[in-house]
């Protein structure tokens, strides 16, 4: 078997780079997120022109999306690929490449976003520049790919990697056809979009929905598939399940974007089609939940010791909350209630936070001693307080926006028994302070266990170890 | 699918596995849950139905609801709309056409209209006015406050229709306009202090307000729209000056500011943006918020 064969000397050192920047970048967004948190509780928190809520909004976003989850990917994607292939990752100096490149882009969009250069697309606000930028960057990470898929000395392509490669190359598609503008010039940060009127928003959430899709899902089901079962070192539950709920969530995915504009000025017909793919996109998304968690039968003892794969499997009980949660809103009775209300912001933090946060955080505590070659953590103890940290926020967070949210849409619909509205629009405002404060208080909680979590993992970087009370407490545990 | 030269069973389950193995990861060959498959046909099937039911499919030769087909129910988001604000209006129907024909005094006899027009008032002010004058009509500085009994250009329901109806230096050919002439370039600074400070002791209640000078110098520059007694003037919407209510600013130095180079605001028209009964509905509603004239 293969384990008789010796080991290929893989590139760790990209991956320990993209590491870095995960942690590094998810710190910071997750920062930014707490503090527009706090400027929609306390409006007077918005600080001249740069420090806006309008423009630190998209600098959150995608601050989590795209510098976080993007350099996760990344580096979870470089780590298996080459392992479950056993050989090293095709071209050194172009993976390397991949990540200043991918870097340069952060900061290209960032610097974009709090000077007031955006093409207002959401998920999509980088300029025609970065947009270039990251095209070349983006085609570099998929031949590297599929270069160390080429050289894989497996006879077959593990489910993992079908799921980060349907990821790549469905980004790059998206993002081509969604970013597609005419500059006003050449030395000009403006640009005019190619797509008009209704058809640019139907290829906008065409985009937004699957980037949620194809990046926040596809991607991090790569990311499960691996670190999953090699944390519980456990078969994978069913080989045809994967089969299965791969191509069905591919297939499916791709046409769900217009229940993002329903009762807009988008044909019915289109409306409905999104919100019927939708609703038939709820099993090939629970596939991979089951596929995770029964993965873990036969491990349950590790489940109890072990805070790492807790992290995992809370993750997955969120993904299959919110994948469920999704459909529920996809339906027009229910989106005419929650349509541009904060319930949607809840909707996608149960997803950003509980799923991408917490399988990103359980990969990371497992990469980061293979990669700095060390026997163990620093303290499992302080990954089990971040555990519970983290899930106490994203539970407030979630509570407190489908509460806020909810009263928000039945407040706008209210009429009284005279035909009037009940609600002005400012007191609708004003009745979801509590909730905005509560869920500061969750997004501040979700910041503190990364900080934990920061902490942790430098220490274990370093080589320390705990005081030996807590030691003692992890060895009877072992 | 499977590698049969490398199947295992596993110790655990009992399942096959797949034969294949990447970096220890190994698959078990477990059949798909019943449960899931049956559910994930459920979905297909209830979406299938959806499509016949509502518009769900391009018709690609552009005929049909907007290019797409004309589902069973023959539902259409503009129908759901028109059926929705149908039974809005039918409950304002009850006393629309009532509210509109009757004059102010009539409705605020009649307690349904009245009650009514303060519902409707309520809504449009939240909405439309509040921004500036504070959702309770409390004012800020710069916008009059509601609540209390000054009134620039008249607080009778008429006066605060014709106000809200045309505007105060607005776009419309009726607005009403006044603007109060910038005296820094009128009066010294002297005399200017020696009005300010008669204007500031009168407001106050003293009973000698200031020197003689002061009287005399307001009598002969201010007297004519602000009036003899202070009391301002509603045809020139001119502010009452004895009161304790400013609209800028109740110091000394406020004061000689507005004189030097007074601060004039602008009402908008709402004409045009609000339908008319809304109009007189929001007059209504302003009139009785605690101090309106009769």
């Amino acid at each position: 078997m293969n384990t008789m064969n010796s080991t290929p000397n893989y590139n760790d050192d990209v991956v320990k780079l993209f590491t870095i920047a995960t942690v590094f970048w998810g710190i910071v967004g997750f920062t930014v997120g707490v503090f527009i948190a706090l400027q929609m509780a306390f409006p007077a928190l918005n600080f001249g022109e740069y420090f806006t809520f309008g423009r630190l909004r998209p600098l959150h976003t995608s601050a989590v999306i795209f510098a976080f989850g993007g350099n996760a990917l990344f580096a979870t994607s470089y780590f298996s690929v080459q392992r479950t292939c056993r050989t090293r990752l095709w071209g050194d100096g172009w993976s390397k490449f991949t990540f200043w490149g991918y870097q340069i882009f952060i900061v290209l969009a960032a610097v974009g976003y709090v000077t007031g250069v955006t093409q207002a697309k959401e998920y999509a606000e980088p300029e025609w520049y970065a947009d270039l930028w990251l095209t070349i960057v983006w085609v570099t990470y998929l031949i590297v790919f599929l270069m160390t898929l080429k050289n894989r000395q497996e006879p077959h392509i593990y489910v993992g990697n079908w799921f980060f490669l349907a990821f790549i190359v469905t980004v790059a598609v998206l993002h081509l056809a969604n970013n597609a503008a005419i500059p006003v010039s050449l030395f000009g940060a403006k640009s005019y979009p190619l797509w008009g009127g209704v058809q640019s928003a139907m290829i906008q959430w065409w985009y937004g929905h699957n980037a949620v899709g194809f990046f926040l899902t596809a991607g991090f089901l790569g990311i499960m598939y691996y670190f999953v079962p090699k944390r519980a070192e456990r078969p994978i539950y069913s080989y045809r399940l994967s089969i299965i709920h791969f191509w069905s969530l591919i297939f499916l995915y791709i046409w769900a974007g217009p229940h993002h504009l329903h009762y807009t000025s988008l044909p019915d017909w289109a409306q409905t089609l999104g919100a019927t793919f939708s609703i038939m996109l709820w099993m090939p998304s629970w596939g991979g939940m089951i596929n995770g968690m029964m993965t873990l039968s036969g491990a349950w003892h590790k489940l109890r010791e072990d805070p790492v794969l807790q992290f995992m499997i809370i993750s997955l009980a969120f993904y299959g909350m919110s994948t469920f949660e999704g459909p529920l809103m996809s339906i027009k009775t229910v989106n005419a209630l929650s349509h541009y209300t904060d319930w949607t912001i809840g909707h996608v933090h149960a997803g950003a936070l509980g799923w991408v946060g917490f399988i990103t955080f359980g990969a990371l505590y497992h990469l980061v001693p293979i990669l700095w070659k060390k026997q163990a953590l620093y303290s499992m103890r302080l990954v089990s307080i971040h555990l519970w940290i983290a899930t106490t926020g994203i539970v407030l967070y979630i509570v407190a926006m489908w509460f806020g949210g909810i009263t928000q849409g039945l407040m706008w619909r209210s009429y009284d028994s005279m035909g009037f509205l009940e609600f002005s629009f400012v007191e609708t405002v004003m009745a979801m302070h509590i909730p905005y404060v509560v869920r500061a208080l969750g997004g501040g909680l979700f910041l503190l266990g990364a900080l934990i979590m920061a902490y942790n993992l430098i220490k274990t970087v370093r080589g320390d170890t705990v005081a030996s009370t807590i030691s003692d407490a992890e060895k009877a545990h072992a | 699918m499977t590698d049969h030269k490398n199947n295992e069973v596993d110790q655990h389950s009992g399942t096959q596995t797949t034969g294949h193995e990447w970096d220890g990861i190994k698959e078990l060959d477990t059949p798909m849950p019943r449960w899931w498959l049956l559910t994930f046909y459920v979905c297909i099937i209830w979406a299938v139905g959806y499509w016949y039911v509502y518009p769900a499919w391009p018709t690609f030769g552009g005929e049909g609801i907007r290019g797409g087909t004309v589902g069973a129910s023959d539902w259409t988001s503009y129908k759901q709309l028109e059926e929705s604000q149908a039974e809005i209006v039918a409950r304002r129907a009850v006393y629309q056409s009532q509210f509109d024909s009757a004059p102010f005094a009539e409705i605020k006899q009649n307690e349904a209209l009245f009650a009514f027009g303060m519902a409707g008032g309520k809504a449009a002010f939240g909405d439309n006015c509040a921004t500036c004058h504070g959702t309770g009509g409390a004012g800020a500085s710069g916008y009059p406050n509601l609540n209390d009994d000054d009134w620039l250009w008249g607080g009778t329901i008429e006066d605060i229709y014709t106000t809200i109806r045309y505007g105060i230096r607005a776009n419309h050919e009726e607005t009403r306009y006044s603007e109060m002439p910038a005296f820094s370039e009128m009066l010294d600074a002297d005399d200017i202090d020696v009005i300010a400070d008669y204007v500031v002791k009168t407001s106050a209640g003293a009973a000698d307000a200031g020197s003689s000078t002061g009287a005399e110098a307001f009598a002969e520059n201010c007297a004519a729209c602000h009036g003899d007694t202070l009391k301002g003037m509603h045809d020139f919407g001119a502010p009452n000056l004895s009161d304790s209510l400013w609209l800028y600013g109740s110091s000394k130095d406020d004061i000689v500011a507005q004189i030097k180079k007074p601060k004039h605001g602008l009402m908008p028209s709402w004409e045009g943006r609000l339908d008319a009964s809304t109009i007189r509905q929001l007059a209504l509603y302003v009139h009785s918020l605690g101090g309106g004239e009769e």
